[in-house]
């Protein structure tokens, strides 16, 4: 390789929103058909570096010193026009979220072509063949027509795929994927990235891939850099990293992915507390959502409900605490049958079961106190007066590790973790039988989605309650629950002991799930491409 | 989405009902009786009860309400109580006047308010920005006969450009009409401009903190024409029905700048009833104008159906 190779040469960038530094002295270099990762948890600047590849900072922020050197050229010291031409056909860029980034009134050829037809590069024909080809190239149904349809026309995986075409369209240097892969279930994750490898090797593009997920990077990465809070923690190659980390964060990081140990509690038996049978749920006009479901909560119980997004789990969640009345079927809590709406529930059936949502930050009232918010429940199920309610609020708080100080904050002063444990202190106040969990790490950091594990699972030793544990991460059940459903298309496929279920022999449909969760080890894609074949 | 246009239609139909009913009961318990108006200084009892029955007002509500409805439905909206000339005849070039003004109002309005919309946008912040809002701002917050007469004073009695009085006949061309309405269209389109551009630019800005915007601008797309091409079409639905609200507006809210300048309009016609107490020309202005303002409300919610590519174009 010779330093003609060197297509991307960051050197010592700093950007800034204000007093704030985002990023500072990170740098490394990019060489044809190479691709670096870029890991960390959110708020370490891996975008922000990403987007300031392509001379581009978001609203408010500004690159305040280094050099980013694309060909020879420092992207710093062009004019406007001059990094409006890098873009799309110098550096492309691939978003997290395609549903998002692609423009819901145009259709994907518009979008596809747009690249090389507004940069002069093409006629509108020509850019036209060559979406065709990348589709063709990217596997996606169709390709001739493809280009017709409108993103909400196309599935997740087939959109993200289509935003790499996209990306290909003016045959660029270098691709920035913005963890490209996160919004996808995993089956889909498997093909999408499996699609993303053959591009950039085909065409020896060299390539910036962000994630926060360490298995992820491990199968299309040649070198990965560590980064926390803008800075840079660690830089070496993909197996250097993976195999001997240095820095104490780094292997952090890796030993949260390859845990193995199961720290399953058992469940104390007895009658059963929550019993859904044959239960039958849809929206309005949509086909059936929930098709014949039963399961079974005991006391202690942790029961997982794992499946893909659209598989009716969330619904599971809605009919089981009323907010979305049944159809058919029967949902028993503790012996007596619960009316299908929350109307017909009395007092005492709704403060039984109790939910914890995904999204901390929408799911706590921004205008409310932590007292507020917490002191709600108390109030209004056991008529508590307002020391007493303060009281026990405190009380929750020390449960929670929250300072008693928060009391008085408002959640727009408590990070994502935080905000997750007031939601938990919240359910807890009501001191139910029965919590409700929706996906509730899935929107937190890896460390901090672990300390939430940590404390639900001691407080369940400490309260015997019951959890009923929606999530898509096969790795989260293994380590909490004791029970696991499987759910396909509405239906559960697979249910059970959780170390049966996980065990051979498989449904098939759970091998799948199970065999496509990406493993540390860099030849595992390869593996599973080989096996599918 | 012909489901959901189809019930749009349905809406529309039942608002319109509704209205017609109000148009009749309002009218109905105006205060003075009919008859005694009409008669006033002979109103006898004898002379009354003839007159009532003449009138047909010794009928039921409800009936009177049916002859009314169904008649106007087939374009005969009764007699003129004051000129006993049909009121169909006598609403007719009235009618065409008023749409006349709103029409060459709204020709000039919506696309420049648009244009100036967009523009404020892509130059967010600008001073051009700020001045086109100000300016609009300042034009809708003075009431429009003030604008009128302000814009005769300078315009018409100091430079000596426009006329001040827009008194068309049956018989002025179209050159000369468009000549003679000139001011008054000015003052309309002042009166109009500022909620179609505010809406327009309000709702593009909004569009443009989406992700698809990041992404066209990340792929070097130059700003007016992720404005023009990427957010404006994505930002039709508000615009729509504001211009929707303000085509209304033109036709229906416009008596103070006819009475301004002496324009022959509907409004006009309808004050004049009013005055009169000449209630079949008064409900047959009532039910146009609600007729107007229901079927431009109608269209714009149709049009926001037509502008959303998911309905258009279902999975």
């Amino acid at each position: 390789m010779s330093v003609s190779d060197i297509v991307l040469e960051v050197d010592r960038l700093r950007v800034a929103a204000g007093a704030a530094v985002l990023v500072d002295d990170v740098s490394f270099t990019l060489r044809r058909g190479a691709v670096i990762g870029l890991i960390g948890e959110s708020g370490a600047g891996k975008t922000t570096i990403g987007l300031a590849c392509l001379g581009y900072t978001r609203n408010g922020c500004a690159i305040a010193g280094g050099r980013i050197v694309f060909r020879g050229q420092d992207i710093l010291t062009l004019s406007a026009a001059g990094r409006r031409a890098l873009r799309g056909p110098g550096v492309a860029y691939i978003a997290q979220s395609a549903a998002a980034s692609f423009n819901p009134a145009m259709t994907l050829f518009e979008q596809v072509c747009e690249i090389p037809v507004r940069h002069g590069l093409m006629t509108a024909a020509a850019a036209r063949a060559v979406a065709v080809g990348l589709f063709r190239e990217l596997d996606l149904p169709d390709p001739e027509n493809f280009g017709r349809r409108y993103p909400h026309q196309v599935s997740g995986g087939q959109l993200q795929r289509a935003m790499a075409a996209m990306a290909m369209a003016a045959r660029p240097d270098i691709l920035v994927f913005d963890e490209p892969t996160t919004a996808l279930d995993v089956t889909t994750q498997v093909e999408v990235l499996a699609a993303f490898r053959k591009l950039i090797r085909e065409h020896r593009t060299a390539a910036i891939y962000i994630t926060h997920d360490l298995a992820v990077v491990a199968q299309i990465a040649d070198d990965i850099m560590v980064l926390r809070h803008g800075r840079m923690i660690e830089h070496g190659t993909a197996e250097q990293i993976l195999q001997a980390p240095r820095e104490d964060y780094t292997r952090r990081l890796v030993a949260e992915r390859v845990r193995g140990h199961s720290f399953v509690a058992r469940a104390d038996g007895g009658a059963a507390l929550l019993s859904v049978r044959d239960v039958v749920a849809s929206y309005a006009t949509l086909p059936r959502v929930i098709d014949g479901v039963s399961l079974e909560v005991r006391r202690g119980d942790t029961l997982a409900v794992v499946g893909e997004s659209g598989s009716g789990k969330s619904t599971l969640a809605r009919v089981i605490t009323g907010l979305l009345p049944r159809e058919a079927g029967e949902i028993r809590l503790g012996g007596e049958v619960l009316s299908a709406g929350l109307g017909g529930r009395t007092l005492e059936q709704k403060r039984r079961v109790q939910m914890i949502y995904q999204m901390p930050d929408v799911a706590l009232n921004p205008h409310q106190t932590v007292l507020d918010i917490i002191g709600r429940p108390i109030g209004f199920y056991f008529g508590r007066s307002r020391g007493e309610i303060r009281a026990r609020v405190l009380e929750l708080l020390r449960m929670m590790d929250l300072p008693e100080s928060f009391i008085d904050r408002t959640p727009g002063e408590l990070s994502g973790g935080q905000k997750q444990r007031v939601g938990i202190a919240r359910a807890l106040a009501a001191e139910p039988d029965l919590i409700v969990c929706d996906e509730v790490t899935s929107a937190l950091d890896q460390l901090v989605g672990e300390e939430i594990l940590l404390l639900l699972k001691r407080l369940q030793e400490e309260l015997g309650v019951a959890y009923l544990f929606i999530t898509h991460d096969l790795g989260v059940v293994k380590r909490i629950a004791n029970k696991v459903a499987v759910m396909l298309k509405g239906q559960i496929v697979a249910g059970g002991e959780t170390e049966t279920v996980f065990a051979p022999p498989f449904h098939s449909y759970t091998a799948l799930l199970l065999s496509s969760v990406p493993e540390m080890r860099g030849d595992w894609l390869d593996e599973v491409l080989a096996r599918r074949l | 989405m012909l489901r959901m246009i189809g019930l749009r239609l349905a809406l529309g139909v039942m608002t319109l009902l509704g209205a017609s009913m109000l148009i009749f009961a309002g009218t109905e318990i105006l205060p003075g009786d009919l008859a005694s108006a009409l008669l006033q200084n002979n109103a006898t009892a004898e002379n009354l009860a003839t007159m009532r029955e003449q009138l047909g007002l010794d009928r039921p509500a409800a009936v009177r309400y049916a002859q009314w409805f169904g008649g106007a439905l087939q374009g005969d909206l009764g007699r003129s109580l004051a000129t006993e000339r049909s009121v169909a005849r006598d609403i007719a070039p009235r009618l065409g006047n008023t749409v006349f003004l709103a029409v060459y109002a709204a020709g000039i309005a919506v696309p420049l308010s648009i244009v100036l919309g967009l523009m404020a946008a892509v130059w967010q912040g600008s001073v051009f920005d700020r001045m086109v809002n100000t300016v609009t701002l300042m034009t809708i917050s003075v009431p429009e006969y003030l604008i009128g007469y302000l814009l005769m004073k300078y315009i018409s009695v100091e430079l000596g450009w426009l006329p001040t009085l827009a008194n068309v006949t049956e018989q002025t061309g179209l050159g000369e009409r468009l000549y003679l309405t000139l001011l008054p269209m000015l003052t309309l389109v002042l009166v109009v401009i500022a909620h179609m551009m505010r809406m327009t630019r309000a709702s593009v800005l909004a569009i443009m903190a989406s992700p698809y915007i990041e992404m066209a601008f990340l792929k070097g797309i130059p700003k007016w024409i992720v404005v023009v091409r990427h957010a404006f079409p994505n930002a039709l639905a508000p615009v729509i029905s504001v211009v929707a609200l303000n085509l209304a507006y033109l036709v229906v809210g416009v008596v103070v700048v006819e009475a301004v300048f002496v324009y022959p309009g509907l409004g006009q016609l309808m004050v004049d009833a009013v005055s009169k107490h000449d209630v079949p020309v008064v409900q047959a202005c009532g039910l146009i104008f609600s007729s107007a303002f229901i079927v431009l409300n109608m269209l714009a919610d149709i049009a926001a159906i037509l502008a959303n590519p998911r309905l258009r174009h279902p999975r």
